[in-house]
Parts: structure tokens; C-alpha cells; sequence
């Protein structure tokens, strides 16, 4: 994994994401180490997202390394007209690597080829997200013992969901269930059920929450965003409708977690956040670990 | 019977005849191949009449002889163009173009939020599907199928 950009989940095999998972175990119970000493890594933000960005340079400044960077394209010479690729070579010389966000699509991909640091793709508009599976993947292995036979419920946001596309193909190689709850406007793309056909993977579509979760392993929430709908009155009807509640979570069983990518605005209740299936914010404070043993492992320090 | 037929284009003496060109396809093609830069003579027919095609065009370059992964270049716009290699006016070699698995540049990706659209970069694909064509954008993976192939 030394000096190799993170672009895309499928970047790493089975065996490079389990080592990402190990070593972030470490770090969990050890958070703070000085083995970043003397990096200099840049956090290029090209759209806002203030999550990501602290918790990218909390995990950095964790380990003993600088940061340098922006927060938002505005201040920036993007807004002068600077085109990616000359942004990115210039920056390679101030960093050992690069972490960004950018709204459009390949954006990362196109980074890693013209640039001499390794990238992490900390977003790249609908595309992908590794950071994000790794971290969901992390989470999931800490609650559960293990990745391996587990039903994993998918609910909200189907379609444009970046974060449940990138955990569906890296789940795809532990023997999971699906079961996916979307309303018709954002049910899973059929490109998604292809690759869990040709896998032999069993999946479940519905289009309720009703009892579809009580026997799943994860519930992972989405957000359904207004903007994803062309009718307002399709959106009006649906959106109470992939709201969690704590009393739905009577049947569920004891041992199940709810992972939310986050921001949340109403798909969880807050009657759910004290119920100790409630798990998204520790899924946050996960990412950092994460974080710290992707960007350890690419700078080549563990 | 072939001989009888009247030539709609002059012959060429040595060179290479591009013809079963879709004519909507022919300055595509023209661009592709860079014809519209080159100092030998090109001529060609827009709108000749075809069996297969409808309408057809045929362009005659003298004095190139075009390698293949050039030529394939092609076969995204003109996937049935048949090529006459002509030495001292005899036709020695007949070639078809062929799809190759991956293009470089000459198609747009559909993607209006994909980064080769944004970036003075040029595009790559894999070909996923060969007819019809689909490709798949190195880049933000998405597909460009057919129906929405831009060439420039």
C-alpha cells in the first residue's frame, strides 16, 4: 500500500483492507503516537465538508504530522480558474500526500495520474468514498467479532448513495444478506444487484421498514434528500417513511447496530440515540482510527 | 459487373479507399484520421447511394496507408467501414476496422459531472460492449452507451 493512492474502494483487496482494519484496532487503543513526525500532508477541499476534513486532520494530527491545505475552493486559485492538474502539482511539492474532496466525478482518479504524491480520494462527487467503507467496515467488524455471514439492512437512499454502493462491493466478498429499503425513486441501481447475482449473493428488496430489519445484523441509514426527487409530491410521500424510531427496534435483535454515514437530518429520530443499538456517532470517532492507518500505511510508517 | 460501374470519385494511383462510411459519419471520420491536416490528396463522395447504408460516403486518400490501431480509431462512427489498400491502381489488400477494448480521447463521456469534461485532459474508456458500443469512462465509471456517443 506504500505510496499508492486510495481512489476507490477496489484499490485494495481483501487482504489490504483487513490490514487497514488491524492496524486501526492498534491505533484505537493507542491513539496518540508521534510516527507522522516530519510529514507534511495537504487536505484540498475543493467543496466544503467540514466532517471529513477534521476528522482527516485529527487523524493526522494524532500521529505528529503537519497539515496544510483549504477548507473551500473559494479560497483557493481554483476560483481564479487553476485547473485540477496544475493545483495538484503544485501542492505535491509542499506534501508527502495528498487527501481531497472535489464535486466532480473521476476528479481523484485523474488527481492519482498526474501526481507525484500519493492521493486519498476523500470524496469524489457521486463517485466514491473509500475512506468512508473502510471506516463503515471497521465499525461493523468492532460490533459484530466479525465481516463475515452477516445481514446487513440498507435503508433510505439507494441510488445515489455513494457510501452503500462502495460498502456493497466491499461486503460483497464476506457471504452477506441484503436486504434494501428504498422507495421506488431510489431503489438499488440494477449495475449493484448484477454484481450480487453473479456472486450468488441472496438480497431482499422492500419498500417499508415494517419488520424487514428485525433480524438483520447492521441497519445502515441513509439520508433521502429532497433535491434526488423529479416529483415534490412523490418526495411528500415517502419521507416519513424511512424515519427510524426507537419503537421500532423492539423486535430487533440485541446485538444489532445502526450505522449512519452522517449528516442525519430527521431519518433517525432522537428517541434512538440512547438506545445502545444507536452506533453512528461512535462510527465517527472510527474514522479517525481508520484514517490514521490509511495514512499510515501510504506514507509507509506502519 | 464491377467494372461497369461508374466511379462517383476519381481513383487514386496508390493510397488507401475508405468506403461504407455512414454519411453522417464523414467529417467525424475526416477529423479522426486528421485528414483535414495533411498535405496529400483526399477526395471524397457524401450522399452516394447504398444498399446497406442508405446513404454512404467513401473517401480516397493517395499515398497513405493507414496502421490498423490508426484506422480502428474509426470503427466508433464507421463500424462497417471497409478499407481498398491500392498499389498502381490494383486493389492488393482488403481490411475491416475492428472496435478496439480501449479508446483514447475522440469520444466524450456522457457523464456531465465527470471530471474529463471539466479539465483540459483527454479521455479514456474501455470498451464493455462492442455492438452496440458501450464504453466505460476510466474515470467516474460511468457508461457512454450508443445512443449518447459524442465524437469530437
Amino acid at each position: 500500500m506504500k505510496n499508492r493512492s486510495l481512489v476507490s474502494i477496489t484499490d485494495y483487496n481483501q487482504e489490504e483492507m483487513l490490514q487497514i482494519l488491524d492496524l486501526a484496532a492498534e491505533f484505537e487503543k493507542k491513539p496518540n503516537q508521534d510516527i507522522l513526525h516530519g510529514h507534511v500532508v495537504a487536505t484540498l477541499f475543493f467543496e466544503p465538508s467540514t466532517r471529513t476534513r477534521l476528522s482527516f486532520e485529527s487523524a493526522v494530527n494524532r500521529l505528529g504530522g503537519r497539515i496544510i491545505g483549504f477548507s473551500d475552493s473559494s479560497s483557493s486559485s481554483v476560483s481564479k480558474g487553476e485547473t485540477l492538474k496544475d493545483t495538484i502539482l503544485t501542492v505535491s511539492n509542499y506534501s508527502d500526500l495528498i487527501v481531497m474532496r472535489h464535486p466532480l466525478e473521476g476528479s481523484a482518479k485523474y488527481a492519482s495520474e498526474v501526481s507525484p504524491v500519493p492521493i486519498i480520494n476523500a470524496g469524489d462527487g457521486a463517485h466514491q468514498h473509500p475512506t468512508q467503507t473502510l471506516l463503515d467496515m471497521y465499525s461493523i467488524r468492532k460490533t459484530q467479532g466479525r465481516l463475515d455471514n452477516l445481514k446487513i439492512c440498507m435503508v433510505g437512499d439507494l441510488k445515489y448513495g455513494r457510501t452503500v454502493h462502495s460498502l456493497l462491493i466491499a461486503m460483497a466478498d464476506f457471504n452477506p444478506v441484503f436486504i434494501f429499503i428504498a422507495p421506488e425513486e431510489l431503489k438499488m441501481p440494477e449495475e449493484y444487484k448484477i454484481l450480487l447475482d453473479n456472486k450468488g449473493i441472496e438480497y431482499y428488496e422492500y419498500k417499508d421498514i415494517a419488520d424487514k430489519m428485525d433480524d438483520a445484523d447492521i441497519v445502515y441509514m441513509t439520508r433521502v434528500q429532497k433535491e434526488r426527487f423529479s416529483d415534490p409530491l412523490e418526495y411528500e410521500k415517502v419521507k416519513n417513511v424511512y424515519i427510524l424510531r426507537n419503537s421500532m427496534l423492539d423486535k430487533t435483535k440485541p446485538s444489532m447496530k445502526i450505522l449512519h454515514p452522517l449528516p442525519r437530518v430527521n431519518e433517525i429520530n432522537y428517541d434512538v440515540d440512547t438506545n445502545s443499538k444507536a452506533y453512528y456517532f461512535q462510527q465517527a470517532q472510527n474514522g479517525v482510527y481508520t484514517r490514521m492507518a490509511i495514512i499510515s500505511k501510504i506514507l509507509g510508517v506502519k | 459487373m464491377e467494372t461497369k460501374k461508374e466511379l462517383k470519385v476519381n481513383a487514386i494511383k496508390n493510397g488507401t479507399v475508405i468506403d461504407h462510411i455512414p454519411s453522417s459519419s464523414l467529417f467525424s471520420v475526416i477529423n479522426i484520421l486528421g485528414l483535414n491536416k495533411i498535405g496529400q490528396q483526399v477526395t471524397f463522395g457524401f450522399n452516394l447511394e447504398s444498399k446497406k447504408l442508405g446513404k454512404k460516403a467513401i473517401i480516397k486518400v493517395a499515398d497513405i496507408f493507414f496502421k490498423d490501431e490508426e484506422i480502428n480509431k474509426i470503427s466508433l462512427v464507421a463500424p462497417d467501414a471497409k478499407l481498398n489498400i491500392i498499389r498502381d491502381y490494383e486493389v492488393i489488400e482488403k481490411r475491416v476496422v475492428v472496435i478496439p477494448d480501449e479508446i483514447t480521447g475522440i469520444a466524450k463521456c456522457m457523464n456531465p459531472k465527470c471530471i474529463s469534461n471539466h479539465e483540459q485532459m483527454t479521455a479514456h474508456f474501455e470498451v464493455v460492449e462492442k455492438k452496440p458500443v458501450a464504453l466505460k469512462c476510466r474515470y467516474c465509471e460511468k457508461i457512454t452507451d450508443q445512443e449518447h456517443l459524442e465524437i469530437h
